[in-house]
C-alpha cells in the first residue's frame, strides 16, 4: 500500500507521470485509509469513494493515452464543506444543509475538477465556520491526529486532519479569521490564507463576504504552490476577484531569504506564551542565519482587532444566514446550533437601526486604521513574521462555555483578514504538552506566520520553503 | 375638503428592458414563462452565489436620472437591505442607500395653465424579488413562489412630496412613463407590471407648509385610474379620520379594485429596520464629468423639447403636438415623412392630418410610401367627377382603335388611354379613378 | 492610540450598558429562540457587547470607514443573456413544491 501519509503532492506527481503507481492505487489507498480514520478522527462529512474512483479511472486513461495533464492530476484532494460541489452534498457541517445537494460546482471546484484532481470528499469544519477549534460541527468535533484528546483548530478543522492523517494530499479551506493558518499550525502542516480576492469565492458558502479568504492545506510549501498556481486568478462570477495576472509560485521557490527584510510586530509578542515565544524566535533566528535582517516594527493597532473583527464579521454572517430560510432548499432556522444563533443575533444587533454608528460604522473606522498598519509596517520590511495562536492545541471542551474566550484566540489571525493581506502558516515545530501522562506525546505542533503585502504569496511561499527546507518539521507524522 | 391640503410623494419602480437580469445572466424577459425557467444560483439565492452588475442597467438609470434633471453622483454603491419575505430569496435585497445614482432633480407638470415642477429626490437601482401566488393544494391555501422575475433590474424614482392632488399625481406619472418610453429603457407597462406606483399620502392644514408627521403608503396599484380613485379614496378616509380628531396610523395599505376601497395590509418588514449596509460583494462605482456630459448629449430629445421644437418648426395645433409627441416612434416617423415630403410640397400640416386621422401602421407604411398615399389622395382631389367624365369620354372617342386593342385583351392599350385623359386633364388625378372610369364607359 | 474621544466613546458604553432585547433581534433576524437559549445568549452577549466597547479607545472622529477592502471600482459586466438552470434543478431542493412553484403556508396580506 502507498505511504500516502508521507507522501506530497510534487512526489505523487512524478509517480504518477512516470508510471510508477496508477491514480486509481492511490485513490483506493487514500479511500481505504479514509474510511479506516474517518470513524475515529471525524475529518470527513463525506466520502466520495464512487466519484473519487470513476475521476481516478478517467485519469489513468489520459495518461495511458500519453495526454499531457495539469499538475494535480490524479492527486486526491479534500474540499471543506462550504465548497459547492455539483451532486455531491454540500453541508457547511450543519443540520440546516444536512441533506442540501448543490446543482453548480464553485469556481475553484471546477479548476481543481478540470485539472482533474481527484475528490475524495468533504471535509468537517466548525458549522458555517464559526469556530477555531471544530466543536461547533454539527456532525460531532474532529480530533487532533497529534493528540486525540485535543482539537486540531478551526473552523478547517476537517481539512487540516484530513492532510495530517494521510487520507488526502491536500485541503481546501476558507480563512475569514483565521480558519486555515490556525487548524494548520495545531495540525503541523503548510496553511495559506491568500490576499483577498486572489481566489475566487463563487460558490463557497459565504460566511463573511469581505473577510473570507479561500485557501488550502498541505504538507509541504512546494506542494502549497502548486495548488495556488490552479485556484487563484480572475473569475467573471466573483466581482471582488482579483485580475491581476497569477504568478507561477512554485518557480523560483528556492530563491532563498538573503537580505530580506523580516518584521517582527511587537504586539504580537508582548505577553506571549513563553513556550510558543521560544519556538518563534527559534525559526526568526533559522531565518537570520540563512541571511534575512531581523527588524522589530509595530503595528499599533492590532489590540482592537478581535472586537473590529466581531463586529464586522457577525454582521455579514447575519445577513448572509438569511437565505437559510428551508424555503428553496434546507431545513428551517431553528436547526442552526449555538454560536450559528450567536452570531446572527450579535450581528443583527450590532447592524440594527441605532447601534450601525456605533459598532459596525466604527468597526469599519478602526479597519482602515489596522489595513493602513500593515501598510506602513511593509515600507520598512518585506514581510512580517509572528505567531498564529497565543496558545498550543487545547483540550476538546475547554473552551465551550464561554464564547468570548473563544473570539479571544483569534487575535494574531484576524487582523490580516481585516487588512486582506496574505499569510502563510509554516509548522515550526514541537511542545510537549504540560502534564499529560501518555505515553505517546511526541509534543504539540507550533505554527509560524508569514505575512506580506497583497498579492505577495510568491514571497511568502520562498520565505516558508527556505524556513521548511532547513527545519523540515513536515516529517515528523502523527501516530494513527 | 377646505381644511386640509394633500401631500403626496410618489414612489414609481420601473422595471428594465434590459436583455439579462441585474446580478446574473438570466434572461430578464421573463413575462409569460414557465415558473421557476428563468433562474440560476444567483437569483434563486443559493448558497456561495454572487451578484455582478449589469452594466447597461447602471447606464439606463444614469440616463433617466439626467432626463430627470438630477445631479449625477460621482461615486455610488450598492447597499443591503436586509428584511424577511418569501419572495426575497437571499433575504435581503441588492438596493441603494445613501450613495444612489442620481440624486436631488425635478419633473415640470401641466396642472391647468401653469407649470409646477415638482422635485425628484433619488433615482436608484435594485432588483425586483420574486411573484407571490396563491392557490389551494390538498385542501390547504399555500403561497406559491416564481422567482422568474427575482433580479430583474428595478429602477426606483422618489419624488418630493410635492403633488398635491390625484390629478397632479396621475399627470406626473404619465409624464414619467412617457420620458421612460422614449428614453427605450423599459415598457413602463402598469398591468404588465413593468411601472408600479406607490403613493404616499399625507394631510395637513391648509395653509402648513411643515411635512405632516405620518404617511400613509399605497400598493396595489395596477392602472392610472386606479391610482387616481384610491388616492381620492384614501384622501377623504383620513380627511375624516383627522376631523375626528385622531391622527390617521402611518401604515401600508392595499387598494381593493373588488371593493373601490383601501386596506391596511399587515407589515412585512418589523418596523422598518432594514439595517442597511454596504454590499461586501459588490465594488463601488466611480464616474467622471466627462462621462456625465457624454451621457447626457447623447440622450434623445425629450418629449417637452420635442414638443417645443414641433410648435416652433411646424406650427401645428397643440392637440396635433400631443398626439404626435406621445410616442417617440411616430414623432420620429413623422419628421421623416416631413421631410419625404417637403421635395413634394407636401406640407407638415397634411402629413399630420393623415397620421392623426388614419392611424396608418408605421411599422409597415414607410415614410415615402405615406407621402405617396397622400399625393395621390390630393390628386383626386383637383379635378371634379363631371370634368373628368367629360375628358374620358372624348378620349374613347378620340382613341378608337385602342379601345379594340384592349377589348382584345390588350392590357397596354389601357395604359395609354389612361396616360391620354391625364395629358388631356393636365392637372393632379387620381389615375386608379381614371383607369375605373375608362373600363366602365368600355363595357357599355 | 489610546486617546479618549468623548463623541465616539459615550456611544458605545451607553449602549453596551443596555440590556440586548433579545425578542426583538430574534424577530428581526426571523430566529426562532428558545427561553433557554435566550436567557444564555441574552448573559454570553452582553460579555461580547462589552468587549467591544474597547473601541472607545480608538480616536476615530477623523477616520473614513474603509472603502471597498479590494480597492478596486467599477466591476460590471455586458448586458448579455445565458441559458438560465432547467427548472428540475431550481426546484431540486426545495421541501415542497407545486406546478413548478416552490410551496409555503399561505401567506395573509390583508388584515
Amino acid at each position: 500500500m502507498i505511504d500516502t501519509c508521507n507522501l506530497t503532492i510534487k512526489d505523487a506527481a512524478s509517480l504518477l507521470a512516470s508510471k510508477k503507481i496508477k491514480a486509481q492505487e492511490l485513490a483506493e489507498a487514500v479511500l481505504a485509509r479514509s474510511e479506516k480514520l474517518n470513524k475515529k478522527l471525524n475529518c470527513y462529512v463525506t466520502i466520495c469513494s464512487e466519484i473519487a474512483l470513476k475521476q481516478a479511472k478517467l485519469v489513468d486513461t489520459l495518461l495511458a493515452s500519453n495526454q499531457k495533464l495539469g499538475p494535480l492530476a490524479g492527486i486526491p484532494i479534500a474540499l471543506k464543506d462550504l465548497f459547492s460541489t455539483k451532486g455531491i452534498r454540500t453541508t457547511a457541517a450543519s443540520k440546516v444543509l444536512e441533506n442540501y445537494v448543490p446543482v453548480y460546482d464553485a469556481t475553484v471546484v471546477s479548476r481543481l475538477k478540470d485539472n482533474h484532481a481527484i475528490i475524495v470528499g468533504k471535509t468537517n469544519q466548525d458549522a458555517w465556520a464559526h469556530g477555531a477549534s471544530g466543536e461547533n460541527s454539527d456532525f460531532g468535533p474532529t480530533l487532533n491526529p497529534y493528540e486525540q484528546s485535543r482539537v486540531p483548530g478551526g473552523s478547517s478543522s476537517g481539512s487540516a486532519v484530513a492532510v495530517a492523517s494521510g487520507t488526502c494530499l491536500a485541503a481546501t479551506g476558507t480563512d475569514t479569521g483565521g480558519s486555515i493558518r490556525q487548524p494548520s499550525s495545531f495540525c503541523n502542516l503548510v496553511g495559506l490564507k491568500p490576499t483577498y480576492g486572489r481566489v475566487s469565492r463563487y460558490g463557497i458558502i459565504a460566511m463573511a463576504s469581505s473577510l473570507d479568504s479561500i485557501g488550502h492545506i498541505t504538507k509541504t510549501v512546494y506542494d502549497n504552490a502548486l495548488i495556488l498556481n490552479v485556484t487563484a486568478g480572475q473569475d467573471n462570477f466573483d466581482s471582488t476577484a482579483s485580475a491581476k495576472p497569477v504568478d507561477d509560485y512554485t518557480q523560483n521557490i528556492e530563491k532563498g531569504v538573503k537580505g530580506l527584510k523580516i518584521g517582527l510586530p511587537k504586539e504580537y509578542f508582548d505577553g506571549l506564551d513563553p513556550n510558543i515565544r521560544k519556538l518563534i524566535i527559534s525559526a526568526v533566528k533559522t531565518l537570520e542565519k540563512m541571511g534575512a535582517i531581523v527588524i522589530d516594527v509595530s503595528l499599533p493597532h492590532t489590540r482592537y482587532g478581535v472586537a473590529t473583527y466581531y463586529i464586522i464579521q457577525t454582521s455579514e454572517v447575519s445577513s448572509n444566514l438569511a437565505r437559510y430560510d428551508g424555503i428553496r432548499f434546507g431545513n428551517p432556522r431553528e436547526k442552526f446550533g449555538a454560536e450559528a444563533k450567536r452570531r446572527i443575533i450579535l450581528g443583527t444587533y450590532a447592524l440594527s437601526a441605532g447601534y450601525y454608528d456605533a459598532y459596525y460604522l466604527k468597526a469599519m473606522k478602526v479597519r482602515r486604521l489596522i489595513k493602513d498598519d500593515f501598510i506602513n509596517a511593509f515600507k520598512k520590511v518585506d514581510a512580517l513574521i509572528c505567531p498564529v495562536s497565543p496558545t498550543l492545541p487545547f483540550k476538546l471542551g475547554e473552551k465551550n462555555n464561554n464564547p468570548l474566550a473563544m473570539y479571544l484566540s483569534d487575535i494574531f489571525t484576524v487582523n490580516a483578514n481585516l487588512a486582506g493581506v496574505p499569510s502563510l502558516n509554516v509548522p515550526c515545530g514541537f511542545i510537549s504538552s504540560p502534564r499529560e501522562t501518555s505515553s505517546l506525546i511526541n509534543g504539540l505542533p507550533v505554527g509560524i506566520q508569514v505575512i506580506g503585502p497583497y498579492f505577495s504569496e510568491k514571497l511568502l511561499y520562498q520565505v516558508g520553503y527556505a524556513y521548511e527546507q532547513e527545519t523540515k518539521w513536515y516529517k515528523r507524522k502523527p501516530e494513527l | 375638503m377646505n381644511n386640509f391640503e394633500t401631500v403626496i410623494g410618489l414612489e414609481i419602480h420601473i422595471e428594465l428592458s434590459t436583455g439579462s437580469k441585474m446580478f446574473c445572466t438570466c434572461s430578464a424577459d421573463y413575462f409569460g414563462a414557465k415558473p421557476n425557467t428563468h433562474t440560476c444560483p444567483i437569483c434563486l439565492g443559493l448558497p456561495g452565489a454572487l451578484p455582478k452588475a449589469n452594466r447597461l442597467a447602471i447606464e439606463y438609470t444614469l440616463k433617466l436620472g439626467m432626463a430627470l434633471n438630477c445631479q449625477g453622483q460621482l461615486s455610488s454603491k450598492f447597499d443591503r437591505k436586509n428584511y424577511f419575505y418569501p419572495d426575497l430569496c437571499k433575504g435581503y435585497q441588492i438596493s441603494q442607500y445613501d450613495k444612489p445614482f442620481s440624486q436631488k432633480g425635478y419633473l415640470e407638470i401641466k396642472t391647468g395653465e401653469t407649470t409646477k415642477r415638482i422635485g425628484i429626490t433619488r433615482t436608484h437601482l435594485e432588483e425586483d424579488t420574486g411573484k407571490l401566488s396563491h392557490a389551494v393544494v390538498n385542501d390547504q391555501r399555500v403561497t406559491l413562489i416564481d422567482f422568474n422575475r427575482s433580479g430583474v433590474p428595478l429602477m426606483e424614482v422618489v419624488s418630493e412630496p410635492d403633488l398635491n392632488s390625484a390629478s397632479e399625481a396621475k399627470v406626473y406619472s404619465q409624464k414619467l412613463q412617457q420620458i421612460v418610453r422614449y428614453l427605450k429603457i423599459s415598457d413602463a407597462d402598469m398591468e404588465k407590471g413593468s411601472m408600479r406606483i406607490e403613493p404616499n399620502i399625507s394631510l395637513r392644514k391648509m395653509g402648513d407648509k411643515s411635512i405632516p408627521h405620518y404617511k400613509v403608503e399605497l400598493k396595489n396599484i395596477n392602472s392610472f385610474k386606479f391610482a387616481e380613485k384610491a388616492i381620492n379614496y384614501e384622501v377623504e378616509r383620513q380627511e375624516k379620520i383627522l376631523e375626528s380628531g385622531k391622527i390617521p396610523d402611518q401604515e401600508t395599505r392595499g387598494w381593493d379594485e373588488k371593493n373601490n376601497r383601501t386596506v391596511s395590509q399587515r407589515s412585512k418588514e418589523l418596523a422598518h429596520d432594514y439595517r442597511y449596509f454596504p454590499e461586501p460583494d459588490l465594488v463601488p462605482f466611480v464616474f467622471n464629468k466627462n462621462y456625465f456630459l457624454k451621457l447626457k448629449n447623447d440622450l434623445p430629445e425629450l418629449p417637452d423639447e420635442k414638443r417645443s421644437r414641433f410648435k416652433k418648426d411646424y406650427q401645428l395645433t397643440d392637440y396635433d403636438i400631443e398626439i404626435l409627441a406621445r410616442e417617440k416612434d411616430l414623432a420620429d416617423y413623422f419628421e421623416e415623412a416631413v421631410k419625404v415630403g417637403s421635395k413634394h410640397a407636401v406640407t407638415p400640416k397634411q402629413i399630420a392630418n393623415t397620421i392623426i386621422n388614419q392611424k396608418p401602421n408605421i411599422a409597415t407604411v414607410m415614410p415615402a410610401k405615406l407621402i405617396q398615399k397622400i399625393i395621390s389622395q390630393t390628386k383626386t382631389s383637383t379635378v371634379g367627377q363631371e370634368e373628368l367624365e367629360q375628358i374620358v369620354d372624348q378620349v374613347l372617342l378620340e382613341n378608337l382603335k385602342a379601345v379594340e386593342d384592349y377589348k382584345e385583351g390588350k392590357e397596354n392599350a389601357l395604359m395609354f388611354l389612361i396616360g391620354q385623359v391625364v395629358r388631356k386633364l393636365a392637372k393632379k388625378s387620381d389615375p386608379t379613378l381614371i383607369q375605373k372610369l375608362l373600363i366602365e364607359k368600355i363595357k357599355t | 492610540m489610546k486617546k479618549k474621544s468623548k463623541s465616539d466613546s459615550s456611544l458605545i458604553t451607553h449602549y453596551s450598558s443596555r440590556k440586548i432585547d433579545i425578542d426583538y433581534v430574534a424577530r428581526l433576524a426571523n430566529l426562532p429562540l428558545t427561553k433557554e437559549e435566550k436567557k444564555t445568549f441574552e448573559k454570553q452577549l452582553k460579555e461580547v457587547l462589552n468587549y467591544f466597547s474597547k473601541l472607545n479607545e480608538v480616536d476615530t472622529r477623523k477616520i473614513e470607514p474603509i472603502d471597498h477592502i479590494t480597492g478596486l471600482v467599477n466591476i460590471a459586466r455586458e448586458d448579455k443573456a445565458a441559458p438560465s438552470i432547467t427548472q428540475k434543478d431550481a426546484l431540486a431542493n426545495a421541501p415542497k413544491t407545486h406546478n413548478g412553484f416552490f410551496e409555503v403556508d399561505a401567506i395573509f396580506e390583508e388584515q
